[in-house]
């Protein structure tokens, strides 16, 4: 590790136990800190996962299981915005498969994760709630229901500031 | 001297005649996850500018949403005469046209609404009284006895429409075992799934003299097509947590858990402002209500993971560790969360509670089926013309459901197939639509009320492609600890992707079969012993279909024309 890493990863060490030290329910635990560095940092990077052990007692290899298990856990920096598209058989059934191809094209991308700008993380997402506006996508958690591939396309064209 | 109670409900009178009986109107935006997804934040927003530039004297506010999900975002105008007009699929450009005409010259847009409650004998130009409209008159609402008409942020606003009378009932008037005999005689049956009565749920707990019980609220909903849970917790959170306290004093318990997905915003600020709010209101904490009755809640978040609904594996994630199934016995009355003993419920059954306590169980009885007191909180989505959410009775058939409340078919000619309770439960087709809905008429027809979703498929719908679909969910979700739950929900959509590209044989039948009855025989929790549910009801109502794709005489469909599906790759290490 260079000087400069060392000094970033000291930093961002800083700030992981700024989070877990600020959780405000009263039971803490692995789960509930890796969800609150998640919330706060929007990846668990190496350090997150030694400070969770070192500050609620637990191994690494503890808190690896943990944050392996969860699905909505990830491990590299995301893109500037997340976008999550709803491949659930609710949203299946009206249309969901288009959404999510048009998306592929419209970030470049084949599966779930980055597009190559890094402006935009795509999320395939189970369920968000609100089934009645299917097809859903999410940009950062915010719902935007009744789309098409036309729309949703425009809209992650416009999230990697790409001119719809 | 008035208890502190009486206090209570004093600000909240106040508070609501503010709201309602003064000089101003009151604009309420219907919010929620879904009002929001249909655009309700930006409505919101053009509602309040239109009011500030206008002039006019009206209160602004997001309101819970009323269940209607095809008129949102929906926005209804109170005005002082005590009219009460509503709107659907109202745009932000039209709040200033709105609140020029209906709040300032008080002449509501006839045209634009579509019905009105309240105000004087002659109604409001031609609109249909909002109880005479089907959607609403055929529901029951007990449960959601408050959508659409109050802040879920107000604590007072649930006071004055009678919330927390129920607690305050229970503490001063009844012993816990009462309530416990209350909650049994009305019948109660879990919601989450099982069905299992309630009331001799918490009489397990009731008599254990540990000195630290749980008591856990259940919104893990990660089922697709039911929103039920969420939907409570985001509309009125206050009876959900009234509830849990009810639910905590009759088992004697000391704290409570309100156990919600990560990432989904809107239920998980409402839970935990509802809980703030009532700590500070003296309904949470030491001696409640002046009473010598003390108890704690708080919100605890999973990660995202299906079986985390389960409830061991619930315990497994609030103890924040991974949310795998644990062996039964020792069942969570005896040892659960953190070894106590603990109550575990799911948000529907306990939102329920406050009002079985405030009218007595013999009130709750007479609703619904012999079996099945109460009401069920439908979902609706997909191929159906009215998408949202609606308590009926029990005992409701599920074609009154889908044509009477949902107006049928939304697209194409006919509904061909629904999915009904979670993707553990199963596919109905034409034939069962006349079951009535109830746990064990359900139950009987191969599929489950479950968490309530009901999402509908019309003729176009290829049934195979659907069950692939429904499988992938499970094989996706898998905890991992029971090898014929992980494995055999591979092999399952390794099958059915088969089956949808034209590439299997009629000897895939029998091995899909196979591996279902193992993963019944040989997994802990419900994920694996249900995981065949979807293949078993669609073999009853669309065999001929499945033996059809099997011979490779259905077209393969898709987004790309050969039967692929997009799907995530990755799994559980």
């Amino acid at each position: 590790m260079t000087t400069a890493e060392t000094a970033q990863s000291s930093k961002l060490r800083e700030q992981i136990r700024q989070v877990l030290n600020a959780q405000p329910q009263p039971t803490v635990t692995v789960l509930s800190s890796l969800i609150a560095i998640q919330d706060s940092i929007h990846y668990l990077p190496d350090e997150a996962i030694k400070e969770t052990a070192a500050f609620c007692g637990s191994t690494i290899n503890e808190v690896w299981s943990v944050a392996s298990f969860y699905t909505n856990f990830r491990f590299t920096a995301p893109g500037d915005k997340t976008l999550d598209v709803c491949w659930g058989p609710s949203c299946h059934l009206v249309g969901a498969q288009e959404v999510l191809n048009a998306v592929h094209i419209a970030l470049e991308i084949k599966e779930e994760g980055e597009s190559p700008d890094r402006k935009v993380t795509l999320k395939y997402n189970t369920c968000l709630g609100a089934c009645a506006q299917g097809p859903v996508i999410a940009i950062n958690h915010h719902l935007i229901g009744k789309q098409t591939a036309e729309s949703a396309a425009k809209i992650a064209r416009e999230l990697r500031g790409q001119s719809s | 001297m008035s208890t502190p109670f009486e206090e209570l409900q004093a600000r909240a009178k106040k508070r609501w005649e503010e709201l309602t009986a003064g000089d101003s109107a009151w604009i309420r935006v219907g919010g929620g996850t879904s009002g929001q997804a249909a655009g309700a934040d930006a409505v919101l927003d053009a509602f309040r500018t239109s009011v500030e530039s206008s002039g006019v004297n009206a209160n602004v506010s997001m309101v819970s949403a009323m269940g209607l999900m095809y008129l949102e975002p929906q926005v209804d105008i109170l005005m002082p005469n005590g009219a009460r007009v509503y709107y659907g699929n109202v745009e932000p450009e039209e709040a200033q046209k709105i609140v020029e005409q209906h709040v300032k010259n008080g002449e509501p847009l006839t045209d634009r609404a579509f019905a009105y409650s309240g105000g004087d004998v002659n109604g409001v130009g031609n609109l249909p009284e909002l109880n005479s409209l089907p959607m609403v008159a055929l529901q029951k609402r007990i449960a959601t006895r408050n959508f659409g008409d109050t802040d879920p942020h107000d604590l007072l606003q649930y006071v004055a429409k009678g919330g927390y009378t129920a607690l305050n009932r229970a503490l001063t008037e009844m012993t816990p075992e009462e309530i416990v005999d209350e909650i049994k005689a009305a019948g109660l049956r879990g919601r989450g799934g099982a069905a299992f009565p309630a009331g001799v749920k918490w009489s397990f707990l009731a008599p254990s003299k540990a000195p630290v019980k749980y008591v856990l609220c259940n919104c893990e909903e990660g089922d697709p097509g039911a929103f039920n849970d969420k939907g409570i917790i985001e509309n009125d959170p206050h009876t959900l947590v009234e509830g849990l306290i009810i639910n905590g004093f009759a088992t004697r318990s000391t704290n409570g858990y309100v156990f919600i997905r990560t990432g989904h915003e809107l239920p998980i600020e409402s839970a935990r402002k509802a809980i703030a709010a009532a700590y500070e209101a003296g309904l949470l904490g030491k001696n409640i209500l002046g009473t010598d009755f003390s108890f704690d809640m708080e919100v605890s978040l999973t990660g995202d993971s299906y079986v985390a609904g389960e409830e061991t594996a619930l315990m497994e994630a609030i103890e924040g560790k991974r949310a795998t199934p644990r062996f039964k016995p020792p069942f969570p009355a005896a040892a659960g969360l953190w070894q106590k003993p603990t109550n575990i419920n799911n948000v529907k059954t306990l939102a329920y509670v406050p009002e079985i306590v405030r009218n007595g169980s013999g009130w709750f009885k007479s609703i619904g089926t012999e079996t099945t007191s109460g009401t069920a909180i439908v979902c609706l989505s997909g191929h159906i013309t009215y998408p949202g959410m609606y308590e009926v009775p029990m005992g409701m058939t599920i074609r009154e459901v889908l044509e009477n409340i949902g107006g049928g078919v939304s697209v194409g000619e006919r509904i061909k197939v629904l999915q009904a309770g979670g993707p553990l439960n199963g596919l109905l087709g034409e034939e069962a639509f006349d079951t009535m809905i109830d746990f064990d008429a359900m139950s009987a027809a191969g599929a489950s009320i479950g968490s309530g979703g009901i999402i509908v498929g019309n003729e176009t719908t290829n049934v195979v492609d659907l069950l692939r679909t429904l499988i992938a969910f499970n094989q996706f979700e898998s905890c991992g600890k029971c090898f014929p739950c992980r494995l055999g929900n591979t092999h399952m959509l390794e099958i059915l992707d088969r089956m949808c590209q034209n590439k299997a044989k009629p000897a895939d039948l029998a091995l899909l079969e196979r591996v279902g009855t193992s993963m019944k025989a040989g997994s802990l929790c419900g994920h694996g012993q249900l995981g065949f549910n979807p293949i078993a009801s669609a073999l009853k109502y669309f065999g001929d279909e499945i033996k059809s794709c099997l011979a490779g005489e259905i077209a393969p469909g898709g987004v790309f024309g050969d039967g692929t599906m997009i799907l995530p790759t990755r799994t559980r290490p």
